[in-house]
């Protein structure tokens, strides 16, 4: 198994890294138990994501993906974030091994839950099959 | 500051090693079934490296088959086992759940094919007692199979207890000593052990060889069919250059075991006593009976993976689990075997030193690993629920 350079350059020097205090939304996917938690962090102003900051407990993949991920939706629209696709982060990091692929799902993943978050938190209606519910991850037999 | 801290994995060779290997790579190229001058110049050197193994067992020369490996040689001596006990309707094999899997993978196809394995707990302190072993022994049992020492925690098994005991009730015995070979005084016939597998890589000999010794009587089952090699038991025409490299290492190792585990205690206990004081970490294994050079813990709310990217940033070689299992995302079954529960098995470290590491290494891993468990935690969410008292400590 070997990480492309840009998974190692997010790794090294992740993106973001912290919490945002009174966040407009937050989404925390995974289990301790597979080995990686991601928690993402969202600052949202007129439906525009104005600063995005992920914890993540997990693998170097695991790190870099989010790092990856906060990156890609900072200063986007929320309806925008919401496109953000694993393959997408997984091709920015010029891809991952196929055994650390979820980690890129979990990063999709966390992103869409703090968006939920922002909605239900803000009464705003979506369509509920847009998001992932925790079924939806296959990758450990817990 | 590189620092190699990973010789449970593999160990570099020794100059010993190296100069014994270049020098038969040039000199005797002979194939040894050859009956001219070269061939049985290559014969001989053969002889000399099965002696010298044998002599720092405490078994005959004709008791060693040389092997690809210690994964080859626990494969044969677990699969002859077997066929010897099948003969006999004897289907019934003892081992631990924390074995190697190259131990365990073979044990697997054997309960496909019929075999029923009784998997001893090895406790938290991952360490099996001989009565485990004699309770667990049964009318049909055909073998014990337990290592000598652990690879991921390095505790060390009262091998010569279950040995006598296995002999006093008739049943094969096989250790993995894979290990302990070259760092552990081993005499098989003491210890009343049948079968033994040994690797060269693990004591500064090369890779690609090791040994299987097998008491007189025990009649192998071949892997590899072909020539007449190895008493027939295992074809192909041998390797030399790696073979005396190997006799080469394990003498040199054999000949410095005290000093060389007395100098590699006092730095692995700088580890366990430094690291120790690191809030929430806890260590894998006992304390007291355990392989001089290994270190191994986990630390509450991170994942050994990024801890080991992080520490080789630093210049340090560790491992998390064993190199083994790396390619797969499963915490280490050997962690999950002495009971850790899975998040906290994620985040486990081993530091394997040998006599080449250094005071001013230990310094350097001493400052590191601190610093990077402290990054982690500082990004990982599940160490801020604990801090921030929302989850319960699992490592006090």
């Amino acid at each position: 198994m070997l990480y492309s350079e840009k998974v190692m350059d997010h790794f090294r020097n992740p993106r973001n890294v912290g919490i945002i205090e009174n966040a407009d939304g937050v989404g925390e996917v995974g289990n301790a138990k597979c080995g990686d938690i991601m928690k993402i962090y969202l600052k949202i102003e007129e439906d525009v994501i104005t600063d995005v900051k992920f914890e993540t407990f997990g693998c170097g993949s695991a790190i870099a993906s989010s790092s990856m991920a906060t990156e890609m939706i900072m200063g986007k629209p929320v309806s925008e974030a919401l496109t953000l696709s694993n393959k997408a982060v997984a091709e920015a990091l010029d891809g991952l091994p196929p055994v650390k692929m979820h980690c890129s799902v979990l990063a999709e993943e966390a992103v869409k839950v703090a968006v939920r978050d922002y909605y239900d938190k803000n009464g705003i209606e979506y369509d509920a099959s847009l998001f992932p519910n925790c079924e939806s991850c296959d990758h450990c037999s817990l | 500051m590189k620092v190699y801290a990973d010789n449970a994995a593999t160990t570099p060779m020794s100059k010993t090693a190296i100069n014994e290997m270049l020098y038969h790579v040039e000199n005797t190229y002979g194939n040894p079934s050859s009956l001219h001058a070269a061939g049985q110049q290559a014969a001989m050197a053969l002889l000399k490296a099965r002696q010298t193994i044998a002599e720092y067992l405490g078994c005959e020369p004709k008791e060693i088959i040389f092997t690809s490996g210690g994964s080859e040689a626990d494969n044969q001596a677990i699969i002859s086992a077997a066929k010897l006990g099948e003969r006999k309707k004897k289907k019934h094999i003892i081992s631990t759940a924390f074995e190697h899997h190259a131990v365990l993978h073979t044990l697997k196809r054997l309960e496909k094919e019929g075999f029923e394995v009784t998997y001893l707990d090895v406790h938290e302190n991952g360490l099996i007692s001989a009565e485990q072993v004699e309770k667990a022994i049964r009318p049909d049992t055909c073998l014990v199979t337990i290592m000598y020492a652990n690879n991921e925690i390095g505790t060390i098994q009262p091998i010569g207890e279950i040995g006598a005991i296995c002999k006093e009730k008739k049943v094969l015995f096989h250790t993995d000593a894979v290990q302990a070979a070259g760092h552990l005084h081993i005499n098989v016939r003491e210890q009343n052990i049948d079968l033994m597998s040994i690797s060269a890589h693990k004591f500064h000999g090369p890779k690609g060889v090791g040994a299987l010794y097998a008491r007189k009587g025990v009649i192998l089952t071949n892997l590899i069919e072909g020539g007449a090699q190895e008493r027939g038991k295992r074809a192909g025409t041998e390797n030399i250059p790696a073979i005396m490299s190997m006799a080469a290492a394990f003498k040199e190792a054999c000949d410095n075991i005290d000093e060389n585990a007395e100098k590699v205690l006092k730095m692995r206990n700088r580890l366990i006593d430094g690291l120790s004081e690191i809030p929430h970490s806890i260590l894998n294994g006992d304390r007291e009976k355990r392989l001089a050079g290994n270190f191994s813990m986990c630390f509450e709310g991170i994942e050994g993976e990024s801890m080991l990217l992080y520490l080789d940033m630093e210049g340090v070689c560790a491992s998390s689990g064993s190199a083994c299992t790396s390619g797969s995302l499963d915490p280490s079954h050997v962690l999950l075997a002495i009971g850790r529960p899975h998040e906290i098995a994620h985040g486990s470290l081993r530091l394997s030193l040998s006599e080449y590491n250094t005071d001013e290494e230990i310094d350097h891993i001493l400052k590191a690993v601190p610093e990077v468990v402290n990054r982690l935690r500082n990004m990982s969410p599940v160490w801020r629920d604990l801090k921030e008292g929302r989850k319960e400590y699992v490592i006090q």
